[in-house]
């Protein structure tokens, strides 16, 4: 089962978060904090998984995570769960959200946070894998989101918007700066080492 | 360049103003969200989140708020939340929101609910309404939506309310809604099982579901159900086969590939249910030899996705019945991962060796060089890995060396749970492969000073006991101690300040014990090294406690340093220092009383303490012929409030809502139980063991194994003074260190890995057994326990009988509480049973006899006051007699006329067969094992140890047999007693027995028993069941099946309910009936039953909590199985 899905920048700042069992509020940022801690550390040449820290529960867990250009994606599973499994289920998540964001960026994430909520909730449903076919979740998730023009045809301005400021003239933004995380888009995913 | 930045986000706002309305509830999240990324402390940022929430919380309060404003907010909402901030009044909203919004604000609002609240949250029951309104929209989305929020949060209690909903989902026309109702179930079956229970053949429904995407949500729930009990599963292994072959065969839709594999995630958890369905099992691992030759075979392409199948195939070869080309096969993909570059894989391949090497050692010795560049890789997770690699491969022999490995790791690290993990594995690999004294103590001083506080309390308290136990030679044991106090008085010497606390308790501990046995070195030494501590700011006032018990145990003649300490220690500001150092003070002075109260030298069994504070009814009675109110039991004060509430005269209806009542009335003691109990308040040596003059006061003495009501067992001997001393850095360590250091020439490197490797591996190659099936017996623990058969589970309370047992060491008795159940006499053999046990003493078993005369009329005898048991005549058994049935004329002749189980065989050796059988007895479960000797010669010294956590063991009778004759059976009794309900419970246990002398054999063996086993009837009246109905709190009801065969279909339901679980029926009235039982002689538990259509409405109540639990979930079971 997966216990707990995090998305955070490279700063540890929380970009969604996501668990399937309960944790207090403290304790769910101090896993945050904790995991950034520990996978941030981590060389880019070193292996995607790690044991869990105290909090997370133990041996029994796992960290799996992702680094994509700014943001790492941590899955926090049991045993139940195999590694290379999540760690391709982490390649559908983040390539969905690419296609659905048109080049997602962390700014999508900041902004339409439901929207990534929602289409998490089409791949993992209380902790259990429902769908990794890509095609079949953005399926689902425009079937929702149709509802959505018809309903207010203008709530689709915003996701307009924030593409069009995308495509303005940004790739050299300095890194330095906080919100300098616009400019870094997940290219074209580079596949898994 | 900031000002690019800056340009863009000014830019912004424009963007959105050119649209309209929503666009600008954006705004307002764009706003927030710009703000909080241009601060620069946490501090600001707090401060920002605060003023927003005030925002908000005047926004939702306002009745102007539109509902698209809402949806905003509760955006605005999840972003605060998400950074750790308190939102807690959108709640409500959020709620609000699900239930009128249209379908938009419903998503939202169910979004905002599933991140904000947890199944326990008081809120949730305000979703109920709105959650079944959407489960039967017509609209698609919202019953989408419906069943994500089940899935995700839905308060356990309520679950009732939507199953139905939800079942009927599962033959929706709409795929991902049957997908998302199975996986709704599966999260329910995972809270609440038993109310799942009947809905199993639905789940091979959707098994069987012509899509695909079904199909493979309901292999989470498959997974789960044959994780739990794989023998019920068997008969699908065929299906799961079939599947996974056409999976293969590329028979699903494209759709279902990734990266051109066909539905990899799908054949992962196919292999994990194969492995978990073959595991221990020939005829069914047969079945599936093709197919993962099948699946080894295809999984050839090179992406991540195929080595994931690649792994758990591997995995699925290992744990089912091996067959030998499968496992080469397998072997080869091991090594091809743990040769890859690829890190991940490499990481796996150590994963998957660590899994191999328990049932083929010689797997690891084909990587050896691989594991030891490994040790040195610089990711700490392939490190941590490759030690856990070399953990299962510890032997005798390679100890040290690896020892060595973990404890240099060891310092490097600094995570926590790491540490904790490994230093645990350390102090298990020392007590059991330790070659020499001075070694095991030097590891164990690395363990306590790198562990340090984070030790798991039984690292330390395992290696004290060890100590004080000892082996079987007393010679040993002191050398060990010996040498422990002598290395602790090095490190005392040199710099404390830096010990962990854990580490000074042991020592101080130690060398209060044992430090008389070093003659050599000065009390006076040992005390000031002792004091010095106490003077540290950096020790704990705990330690300090520690320190001072040692203080108070190192006694004689040092009068004078011990009074000034008192003295300086009886102002300290810690009151129990205070009291310790006058107790010291008095000990001291009073040689006599010292010796009285820390006995040197008294074997540890023989110390009794009187836990019944007999040496107090003087007092007592003192108080009591002063005025003073005698003492009451709570649970009797609290029967008397309940009695006050039974005068309220409630109705006794039905119709009280179920979960209300459930969560609001407290817990309340079953008045049965009260009734028996309440004559023991008074007096308290009715109750207890005279321990008459031995008993030992023992107020105010730090007692280190206080559990047990242990002492250290102590030698009265003069120390042995052959030992060579102060040797602390032992030649045999250095010597293991030099060789593992890594030399700086690059020529000489390889080499040392070589040697390094040979070092690491020895011990694994020819000498050792390779044995597919299990792990080669393993050799004997250097440190070995004593044994201690009968280890009693009722804590404090307890008491080492010293009379009787000293017959055998091996005889501890928990006599205390169970006084009426001591039968204690060892049997020898079968013939043994001649003379019948002289049956039982005291109060309450008299009934033991008056069954005799009892069972033929089935009449029922009166028990612990106005409440009667009836004992069924016969016990329904389900299986034939078997072959082996002619056991049960062995049994004992005060028992055969219970009712008993069938015999069943437990295991067997060519020299010994177990079989077992339950009799029910009203008190409790006697569980009899026949030990039979299958050969023509003696067997001696028999002895059967019996380990179940969930069970306490009243009393037990012919556990040792010092001698069994050819070809005859010897009886062991246990009485097992439950206090708190399991559906289910295993014990384990093993029987050691000698063919030749000094040749001990051990046999495992393991079994079963269920609640049912414990329930007996509960025989009341109508009148009565009412008034005790209403003083029960803890009730659950559900829906079962009704038995239609017969004319009277809840008749013919009780009764079959009656004889699976050994129920009474108290009375059938029209469409209702109730029924009453009890666990044991326990807690009640009351049945009310009513027909309700096709379906049997029954509702349990219990004062215990999980008891209604368990009996529903058996009942079930009872009539599922008819």
């Amino acid at each position: 089962m997966i216990k707990a899905i995090l998305i955070f920048n490279n700063h540890g700042k929380p970009r969604m978060s996501k668990f399937y069992e309960h944790y207090t509020e403290d304790t769910e940022q101090q896993i945050i904090r904790e995991t950034f801690h520990l996978v941030s550390k981590r060389d880019e040449n070193v292996c995607n998984f790690l044991e869990g820290g105290l909090l997370i529960g133990g041996s029994e867990n796992k960290l799996i995570y992702r680094h994509y250009a700014t943001l790492y994606f941590v899955f926090c599973v049991d045993s139940s769960e195999s590694e290379l499994g999540i760690l391709d289920l982490i390649q559908v998540f983040v390539e969905t959200l690419d296609k659905c964001f048109e080049n997602v960026c962390e700014l999508d994430l900041i902004f339409h946070l439901d929207k990534v909520h929602n289409i998490l909730a089409e791949m993992v449903m209380g902790g259990m894998v429902l769908e990794t076919n890509m095609s079949e979740i953005i399926t689902q998730v425009e079937a929702q989101g149709k509802m959505e023009k018809s309903e207010a045809g203008i709530a689709g301005a915003p996701a307009r918007a924030v593409s069009a400021v995308k495509n303005m003239n940004l790739p050299e933004m300095p890194k330095n700066i906080n919100i300098g995380d616009i400019s870094i888009k997940v290219p074209n995913l580079p596949s898994f080492k | 360049m900031s000002d690019v930045v800056e340009k863009t986000l000014t830019a912004l706002p424009g963007l959105f103003d050119s649209q309209t309305g929503a666009a600008k509830i954006t705004n307002r999240l764009r706003q927030l969200v710009k703000s909080i990324t241009e601060l620069t402390s946490k501090h600001e940022e707090e401060n920002l989140i605060k003023q927003e929430l005030c925002a908000m919380k005047e926004q939702v309060s306002s009745p102007n708020t539109s509902m698209k404003q809402m949806r905003e907010i509760m955006v605005r909402a999840m972003y605060c939340e998400m950074l750790g901030y308190d939102a807690s009044f959108t709640y409500i909203h959020a709620i609000k929101l699900a239930q009128q919004g249209g379908v938009l604000e419903k998503r939202v609002g169910y979004l905002a609910v599933s991140l904000f609240l947890n199944e326990g949250h008081e809120l949730l029951l305000l979703l109920v309404n709105t959650v079944l309104k959407d489960l039967q929209s017509t609209n698609l989305i919202e019953a989408c939506m419906a069943l994500t929020v089940v899935a995700q949060v839905f308060p356990k209690d309520m679950i009732p309310a939507v199953l139905p909903l939800v079942e009927d989902k599962l033959s929706h026309p709409k795929e991902i809604i049957r997908r998302k109702a199975v996986l709704a179930l599966y999260k329910f079956y995972l809270i609440a099982p038993n109310q799942v229970q009947h809905i199993h053949g639905k789940f091979r429904k959707a098994l069987s579901d012509r899509d695909p995407g079904v199909m493979a949500s309901s292999l989470h729930i498959y997974l789960q159900l044959i994780r739990e009990s794989p023998d019920s599963y068997k008969d699908l292994t065929g299906s799961f086969v079939t599947i996974l072959k056409q999976v293969l065969g590329g028979k699903l839709p494209v759709d279902f590939n990734y990266h051109s594999v066909p539905a990899p995630w799908l054949q992962i958890q196919l292999l994990r249910i194969l492995s978990l369905l073959g595991k221990e099992d020939q005829s069914t691992s047969e079945l599936m030899y093709e197919v993962l030759d099948e699946s080894l075979r295809r999984a050839e392409m090179n992406h991540n996705i195929t080595y994931a199948i690649l792994y758990e195939c591997v995995k699925a070869v290992y744990t089912i019945h091996p067959k030998v080309e499968l496992l080469e096969k397998a072997a080869r993909c091991i090594g091809n991962f743990v040769l890859s570059p690829k890190i991940n894989l490499k990481y796996l391949g150590l994963k998957a060796l660590t899994y191999v090497v328990q049932h083929d050692a010689k797997l690891a010795l084909q990587h050896q060089m691989t594991i030891i560049e490994c040790l040195d890789h610089s990711d700490f997770t392939i490190k941590r890995e490759t030690l856990e690699l070399l953990f299962r491969i510890t032997n005798a022999q390679n100890v040290t060396v690896i020892v060595e490995k973990m404890l240099d790791f060891l310092r490097g690290c600094n995570d926590e749970h790491t540490i904790i993990h490994l230093v645990g594995k350390v102090s298990e690999l020392a007590e059991k492969f330790a070659p020499d004294n001075s070694w095991f103590i030097q590891t164990m001083n690395c363990v306590f000073s790198i562990g340090g506080d984070l030790l798991q309390q039984d690292v330390p308290n395992n290696f004290l006991r060890l100590l004080a136990e000892g082996s079987e030679s007393k010679e040993e044991d002191d050398q060990l101690r010996l040498y422990a106090v002598e290395s602790y008085l090095t490190v005392l010497k040199g710099h404390t300040s830096h010990l962990p606390q854990c580490f000074l308790q042991v020592m101080s501990w130690v060398l209060g014990e044992y430090a008389h046995l070093q003659g050599s070195v000065d009390r006076r030494e040992v005390i000031r090294l002792l004091t010095q501590l106490l003077d540290q700011r950096s020790v704990s006032s705990e330690t300090r406690v520690w320190i001072l018990s040692a203080l108070t145990k190192i006694p004689e003649g040092q009068t004078d340093l011990i009074l000034h300490l008192a003295e300086r220690l009886s102002s300290s500001q810690d009151t129990v220092l205070r009291q310790q150092a006058q107790e010291l003070l008095h000990l001291s002075q009073d040689s006599q009383l010292h010796e009285w109260v820390l006995p040197r030298g008294a074997p540890w069994d023989a110390i009794e303490v009187d836990s019944s504070l007999s040496f107090l009814d003087g007092f007592v009675s003192e108080a009591l012929a002063a005025g003073a109110a005698p003492y009451k039991p709570p649970h009797q004060r609290q029967e008397e409030l309940c009695e006050d509430r039974a005068l309220n005269l409630e109705p006794y209806s039905f119709s009280l809502p179920v979960s209300l009542s459930s969560c609001s009335i407290t817990d309340r003691q079953s008045p049965t139980l009260l009734s028996v109990s309440s004559g023991l308040s008074g007096n308290s040596t009715e109750l207890s063991q005279k321990a008459g003059s031995s008993t030992l006061i023992l107020e105010g003495v730090k007692r280190v194994w206080g559990k047990d009501g242990y002492l250290p067992q102590k030698e009265a001997t003069a120390p042995l003074v052959d030992e060579p001393s102060a040797a602390v850095q032992p030649p045999v360590q250095q010597e293991a260190a030099e060789r593992t250091e890594p030399r700086p020439e690059l020529s000489t490197r390889n080499q040392d890995k070589q040697q390094l490797a040979s070092s690491l591996f020895v011990g694994l190659g020819v000498g050792s057994s390779v044995s597919l099936l299990g792990r080669s017996e393993a050799p004997p623990p250097r440190f070995r326990k004593k044994p201690r058969p009968h280890e009693s589970s009722s804590s404090g309370t307890s008491e080492k009988s010293s009379g009787s047992s000293c017959r055998s060491s091996h005889h501890t008795t928990d006599i205390f509480l169970y006084g009426s159940f001591l039968e204690e006499e060892p049997a020898t053999s079968k013939s043994a049973f001649d003379h019948t046990p002289k049956s039982t003493t005291a109060n309450g078993l008299s009934q033991n006899k008056d069954t005799k005369e009892d069972k033929h009329a089935n009449t029922s005898q009166i028990f612990g006051g106005d409440m009667v048991i009836v004992r069924p005549s016969t016990i329904q058994d389900k299986h034939p007699p078997s072959e082996s049935s002619d056991l049960t004329a062995l049994l004992p002749a005060d028992l055969k006329d219970l009712p008993h189980s069938d015999v069943i065989s437990l295991t067997s050796d060519p020299s010994l067969s177990l079989s077992s059988c339950r009799l029910f007895r009203d008190e409790a479960l006697l569980l009899l094992i026949f030990i039979s000797n299958c050969t023509e010669t003696v067997i001696k010294d028999v002895a059967v140890q019996l380990t179940c956590e969930e069970l306490k063991t009243a009393s037990l009778r012919g556990n040792i047999v010092d001698c069994l004759e050819a070809r005859s059976t010897s009886v062991c009794h246990y009485a097992l007693l439950m206090d708190d309900p399991h559906t289910n419970v295993s014990f384990t246990g093993t029987v050691s027995y000698q063919t030749q002398p000094g040749h001990t054999n051990t046999l495992p063996f393991s079994g079963t028993l269920s609640t049912a086993d414990f329930i007996r009837p509960l025989v009341l009246t109508t009148e009565e069941y009412g008034k005790l109905w209403l003083s029960l709190s803890h009730d659950v009801k559900q829906n079962l099946k009704l038995l239609t065969d017969a004319g009277d279909p809840l008749r013919t339901t009780l009764n079959a309910l009656k004889d699976a679980l050994q129920l009474h029926v108290v009375d059938i009235i029209g469409s209702e009936g109730i029924v009453a039982c009890r666990l044991l002689s326990g807690a009640p538990c009351l049945l009310h039953c009513r027909v309700s259509g096709a379906a049997l409405v029954m509702w349990l109540r219990s004062p215990h909590p999980a008891l209604p639990d368990c009996i529903l979930y058996h009942c079930q079971r009872a009539l599922a199985h008819r």
